[in-house]
């Protein structure tokens, strides 16, 4: 089954993203586990990391006029900051690289199965 | 009428298995529950015309598959239940018709107790698809609209399905946790019941006698866990005293309860549990939760409780498992034990929040408070218990008790 990561990160964890990438913890630790991950055959390349919160837009059309507003869909302390589509036999595997990526520690992973059908 | 009789018989006894192993295959709760509803009304409508078969279980089981892969062919958005139901109809073609299926309720029990499922949910969910309990029954229990009731359950299957949580047995390395997520909702039925008045005309029915007959059930399927044992020396300790607990009505504390109304039966039955999971040599929170209900019920042979044993085993259950529940409770067995000032201050260091409306810490301060002779505060601490009791007979007990 096809599940989607969804890593939610704390405002520190958006701030270390300034650090020199070679020798950042906190890069180091993002590669290990996108590679543990492709290492394991769940991950195949389909994922990426997302800018900070603030440079995102969000749109809504309402009564035909769009409404664009300055921010993240959401106003909570924890931010969507990349996602990854992973492919394991059912929930608890899925579960597991969760419970192993970066974001877990400080922030949130959520975990939700892909619909799949003839897009897919 | 005999149709009808062997339906009912085969429902008590194998509702449970026949569903866990048909969602085992297809990984779905609730098409698995309402393809055996259709092959027990099918079972119902054929047999007083047909006679009723040499092997029930196996013609429902049978009908039941045939209805489901008849379903999924039907249904092909979920593409991955073509895979179910060939492994479905492969097992067909293997399993003969007077051949029995494995009992696969472990895995369905580990299902309904998985992380990703509501723990508020958990309970129902095992209530329903092991023991076949009607939703309605279920609420009445929870207290639940049974509307809400069968929402919650809807829901609950539905994210088995999506989100596809396996029907496997765990890893050893997570073994401990997801057994305590399933004992856990199991003890959950239990006192679910636990607190109603046993009063013919209340509409909140217990389910003690499901729970304890799940917790049977349990023992088999996991002979080797020694929790599982533990759990049910617990229950049964508190099953065998139930008939002790009100008299005409009037409620009965514990210490003053008739031990001639015990019983022993079950007792027995609770000790043998206990010693088969102290023989497995791993301790665990429903061991020594059971351990202290043992204590207790030494008083049918005539001894008094060695509290300080009971306040040794709360010890022990607070390293494991901490909770204001047991904190109080050995509060109250240190001062039984004879040292009530030490029992005050252990009262005293439970943060504050933790007790402002938790009625057994307030009974529990008025009774340490009486032993030191602080009978103004005593009197404080038991009026504000009986604002917090529900029961109308504690509550009485309770007033009574303000002299």
């Amino acid at each position: 089954m096809k599940y989607m990561l969804m890593f939610f990160e704390t405002k520190a964890d958006f701030a270390r993203r300034t650090e020199t990438f070679e020798t950042s913890p906190y890069f180091g630790a993002w590669m290990a586990y996108s590679k543990a991950m492709a290492d394991a055959g769940v991950f195949k390349g389909v994922g990426c990391a997302l800018k900070s919160p603030e440079t995102a837009t969000t749109v809504r059309v309402k009564d035909g006029q769009r409404q664009v507003q300055d921010g993240p869909f959401a106003d909570t302390k924890e931010q969507l900051g990349g996602y990854v589509i992973i492919e394991t036999p059912s929930l608890d595997t899925a579960l597991e690289w969760a419970a192993r990526c970066p974001a877990a520690a400080q922030g949130a992973v959520e975990v939700r199965p892909v619909l799949e059908g003839q897009a897919n | 009428m005999d149709a009808l009789a062997t339906v009912e018989k085969v429902v008590r006894d194998s509702y449970g298995r026949l569903v866990a192993y048909l969602a085992s295959r297809t990984h779905d709760v609730a098409s698995a529950e309402d393809a055996l509803s259709d092959a027990l009304h099918a079972a119902l409508v054929r047999w007083p015309l047909d006679g009723v078969p040499h092997h029930p279980e196996a013609w429902l089981m049978t009908t039941a598959r045939r209805k489901l892969i008849d379903a999924g062919r039907h249904n092909d958005v979920h593409t991955r239940a073509g895979t179910a139901l060939q492994i479905l109809s492969e097992t067909s073609v293997a399993m003969s018709e007077t051949e029995s299926f494995p009992d696969e309720r472990l895995k369905l029990l580990f299902v309904c107790a998985h992380p990703a499922i509501d723990p508020a949910v958990r309970t129902p969910l095992m209530l329903q698809t092991v023991l076949g309990l009607d939703a309605v029954k279920i609420a009445s229990a929870f207290l639940v609209a049974p509307a809400t009731m069968a929402q919650r359950l809807v829901r609950a299957k539905h994210k088995v399905r999506e989100a596809g949580i396996p029907f496997v047995v765990p890893d050893p390395h997570e073994w401990d946790e997801r057994v305590s997520f399933v004992l856990e909702a199991l003890y959950s039925a239990y006192t679910t019941g636990w607190d109603s008045h046993n009063d013919v005309d209340s509409v909140h029915c217990a389910l003690t006698g499901e729970a304890v007959a799940l917790a049977r059930i349990l023992v088999q399927l996991m002979p080797g866990e020694p929790e599982a044992h533990g759990l049910l020396a617990l229950m049964l300790h508190c099953e065998a005293r139930a008939d002790a607990r009100f008299d005409g009505g009037k409620f009965i504390p514990l210490d003053q309860q008739d031990t001639g109304r015990w019983s022993k039966p079950l007792m027995q039955e609770a000790e043998a549990s206990l010693r088969l999971a102290a023989a497995k040599g791993r301790a665990g929170r429903f061991q020594l939760e059971a351990a202290i209900q043992s204590v207790h019920a030494s008083r049918i042979a005539g001894h008094a409780v060695d509290w300080g044993h009971v306040v040794v085993l709360y010890e022990h259950l607070l390293q494991i498992a901490p909770s204001t529940g047991a904190r109080v409770s050995q509060a109250v067995a240190i001062a039984k034990a004879g040292r009530p000032d030490v029992a005050v201050n252990v009262l005293s260091e439970i943060p504050e929040q933790n007790v402002r409306a938790y009625q057994p810490f307030w009974t529990a301060r008025a009774y340490i408070l009486k032993s030191l002779g602080r009978a103004d505060e005593a009197r404080e601490a038991l009026t504000r218990a009986i604002g917090l009791t529900e029961d109308p007979a504690l509550r009485e007990f309770l007033a009574g008790q303000i002299s």
